[in-house]
């Protein structure tokens, strides 16, 4: 998100901090409901960081991949498959350096596949993305016949997954590290422009010189690599890899990307603000279960809650529109 | 034959008036032409009288009756319909779900989809027409989709029917079929308005011929009494427009842009014409004569077929925009909202996009302060109304948006701008400053190429004048060579 100077007289506009304003809200509300449950404990605070971790690196290409105006639903199958990966290679090889770099690559290819789909023949990102999700999440059932996969490297699982660097849990590290890239590259650099340019008005784009094509194509890219990301922080913090790792994480991905107030028909977006819909969507989670909520319970009221978010949202700016 | 319509006194103003006091009659089974220039009050009339706007004095009546009419469906009630430029057909649907969209036959609470099949047959027959209704309108041509959309207003028993250049994306047998089934709706009682700006057309097929200009009735005379001379004089009166040409000093020795036997379809296959450093020059022509296509093809959005493109000196292929600008090129295009801008982005967004790599800092971080600075001189130099660079370029006016598109390709520094219709729906102020933007950067030794429908335009800058007829140049004009507008006028409607 970013934070346009204010001069004076001038509105603010509100729809434009709806993620940060409900995140305050929320997060008072569980910390005076929830006070006798632990919420506000320092370790309950990390857990919840170091829980939506995957959910929100994936976020990071979430973000691109809906801000050029299209829908990424494999990140999901891709950590599944990204985890298998990993552990069959580090299982057979031992070798971090190339378990990683294939996972990586993995996805890479996949987002490419993605964009070619979507570019080259034609298809709509939501159909393209639905068929390679059920391909990727059928390919990492198989690939051990639904095994999972130990992995005994306790460097990988301590970098990866499971250490600390003093009192921070490394998987708060990696977010960390994604999202200052990822900040910049949408906010600062060229890519960020050519990205938004895309969704905002594709023709337009091109008529400005505007390889859109590309532009997506790298965007779906993006996303791969990152989910892959996200697989192999699942695999070192649980020390195995299984081909069941984000299920219906695309769902918590676009609701947190569309919570931080991007656009689901792209031309605008936030990186940092899909940080702050990830943990508050980790946040409702874990107060959920403090509060001794049955599944079932939870399951609705984050429903709900991200329904609430985001017509608050598109009401507060049409009624903006409505002023202009 | 009788008075169908009549309209008294209309008159409407935008903040400045458009149409001044105008009287307007149609009789019944008769077609009359309504011409005139760009922004003399046609569009607005017509649009009065099918309900789009509201008029803010006069009256209407049909049959001799006052009637209302503050919306389309007043329109239609009385009878008026109006066969868009671009059709109101919905792609997936067929011929006659199409026709009865909204108005379906019912058979208790189902679609009679049997009566609706034979109701459509029986209609499309009256213009001649033997086409299967279940054709689905994507797999038909412009020309027959235009034919649907007449017997769609038939079907709600339209009386009188408003077109608007119909004829402008047609093929000359499409041309031929429309005319003879216009025929046939006049015997059939059916009074019809044609706004088109293709005289040799008008003088075909229209009984009576009004001319509007300034928005006021400048003539209102029978068809078989005119010539062409008649008509394109009262379109522009004896006044000249406010632009003045002066010859202008260039090296006509250095050639930067050369076009030889450009294809790009079947229309458009031989086009060829070169740019001078220093130099502007017009494509002057009627919609539909190629002249955006050639702009496109240039800077690659469209394939070229055949033909060699040569910039200083060295045959260039143009594969995509990314190669044009490249080269150099840089393309104001025709439709500025769906083109030109990304509307929900800011001016400073909007002005940076193509030039991008020219404010980069630490190979891949934007140097917004360098960004800023640009765009604040581009404020200043243009005069762009603005107060805040920061603001979203949907919420200015015409005129300024269109400054900011110049703005954003003259930030790449090209060396050939190419405008296509660049002072449509902007102010006369504008309009100007948009001119002279032109002149100072042709005489920084690049080149202009101007395509407009406002002839006086053209006329008021180009050193050379291409004219285009349906996809071919059949005449180059030296400016020197053209002593009014009439005579430009004569060339692009192929009577010379």
């Amino acid at each position: 998100m970013r934070f346009r100077k204010q001069s004076n007289g001038k509105q603010i506009k509100w729809e434009k901090y709806m993620v940060y304003i409900i995140f305050v809200a929320v997060f008072v509300l569980f910390s005076i409901t929830l006070r006798n449950n632990g919420f506000l404990g320092v370790n309950n605070l990390l857990n919840i960081l170091r829980q939506t971790a995957m959910i929100s690196v994936m976020a990071v290409g979430g973000t691109f991949v809906m801000a050029a105006g299209q829908i990424d639903l494999t990140v999901g199958a891709v950590a599944a498959m990204s985890a298998m990966i990993v552990s069959l290679i580090i299982q057979s090889t031992n070798s971090i350096l190339l378990a990683i770099g294939v996972a990586i690559l993995f996805g890479c290819l996949v987002g490419v596949i993605n964009g070619a789909l979507v570019t080259k023949f034609k298809l709509p990102a939501f159909l393209a993305t639905l068929g390679m999700m059920q391909i990727i999440r059928g390919g990492a059932m198989w690939i051990t016949n639904t095994e999972a996969i130990p992995i005994d490297n306790q460097i990988y699982n301590n970098v990866f997954g499971i250490g600390m660097i003093g009192p921070i849990p490394v998987l708060i590290l990696w977010t960390i590290l994604f999202y200052i890239i990822g900040y910049y590259a949408f906010n600062k650099a060229k890519f960020g422009r050519y990205v938004l340019a895309t969704g905002g008005n594709e023709k337009s784009a091109r008529y400005s010189g505007i390889d859109i094509n590309k532009v997506k194509i790298k965007a779906f890219a993006i996303s791969g690599a990152l989910s892959a990301f996200a697989g192999i922080m699942y695999s070192g913090r649980l020390q195995a890899g299984r081909y069941s790792y984000g299920t219906g994480d695309e769902m918590s991905v676009i609701a947190a990307v569309v919570l931080g107030g991007t656009s689901m028909s792209g031309g605008t977006g936030s990186v940092v603000g899909a940080l702050v819909g990830s943990i508050l969507i980790g946040m409702i989670n874990n107060a959920l279960i403090l509060a001794g909520l049955r599944t079932a319970q939870q399951t609705i009221i984050k429903g709900a809650i991200i329904i609430i978010t985001v017509a608050l949202s598109n009401v507060l700016q049409s009624r903006n529109e409505i002023k202009n | 034959m009788s008075e169908i319509l009549e309209m008294k006194g209309i008159s409407k103003s935008f903040g400045v008036p458009v149409l001044k006091n105008v009287d307007f009659g149609l009789e019944e089974g008769e077609i009359t032409a309504l011409v005139g220039g760009n922004g003399a009050g046609k569009s607005t009339l017509m649009k009065i009288m099918t309900g789009v706007y509201t008029k803010d004095s006069g009256s209407i009546h049909i049959n001799g009756n006052e009637c209302k009419i503050d919306n389309i469906q007043d329109a239609k009630n009385n009878g008026i319909a109006m066969i868009f430029q671009e059709f109101s057909l919905v792609p997936t649907m067929t011929i006659s779900e199409n026709i009865f969209l909204g108005e379906e036959i019912m058979h208790g609470k189902r679609r009679d989809v049997a009566a609706m099949h034979e109701r459509a047959i029986e209609l499309l027959a009256r213009l001649g027409l033997d086409v299967n209704p279940d054709e689905t309108i994507s797999d038909l041509s412009v020309g027959m989709c235009q034919m649907v959309e007449i017997a769609k207003a038939l079907s709600k028993e339209a009386r009188i029917l408003v077109f608007d250049e119909p004829t402008a994306s047609l093929s000359e047998s499409e041309i031929n079929h429309l005319f003879n089934v216009m025929k046939k709706l006049k015997k059939n009682g059916i009074s019809m308005v044609y706004i088109s700006h293709r005289m040799n057309e008008i003088l075909e097929i229209s009984d009576v011929v009004t001319v509007l200009r300034d928005g006021e009735i400048v003539m209102h005379e029978k068809a078989k009494e005119l010539s062409l001379y008649d008509i394109i004089y009262a379109i522009m009166g004896r006044s000249n427009s406010g632009f003045n040409w002066q010859e202008r000093e260039y090296d006509s020795s250095n050639t930067l842009l050369q076009v030889d036997h450009l294809a790009i379809n079947r229309k458009i296959n031989d086009i060829s014409f070169n740019l001078k450093s220093g130099e502007i020059i017009g494509f002057a022509g009627l919609m539909g004569s190629g002249r955006t296509e050639i702009l496109e093809t240039l800077f690659g959005i469209r394939k070229k077929l055949g033909g060699k493109i040569t910039i200083s000196g060295e045959e260039t292929e143009i594969f995509s925009s990314v190669d044009a600008v490249r080269e150099g090129l840089a393309l104001i295009p025709e439709d500025r909202r769906e083109q030109g801008l990304v509307g929900i982005h800011s001016v400073k967004e909007n002005a940076i996009l193509p030039g991008i790599d020219n404010y980069k800092k630490k190979r891949f971080l934007i140097d917004e302060k360098k960004a800023n600075k640009v765009v604040e001189s581009n404020i200043k130099e243009m005069k762009i109304v603005v107060d805040d660079k920061d603001k979203q370029i949907n919420l200015l006016s015409g005129g300024n948006q269109q400054k900011v598109v110049i703005a954003k390709w003259m930030n790449t520094n090209p060396r050939i701008m190419m405008l296509d219709e660049p002072t449509s729906g902007i102010d006369i102020g504008a309009k100007t400053e948009i001119i002279q933007l032109m002149k100072s950067f042709a005489d920084e030794g690049n080149g202009v190429i101007f395509v407009s429908s406002e002839l006086s335009e053209l006329m008021s800058v180009c050193d050379q004048i291409y004219v285009l007829h349906n996809g071919m140049i059949t005449k180059k004009y030296n400016r020197k060579e053209i002593d009014n507008e009439e005579m430009l006028q004569h060339a692009i409607q192929k009577a010379i």
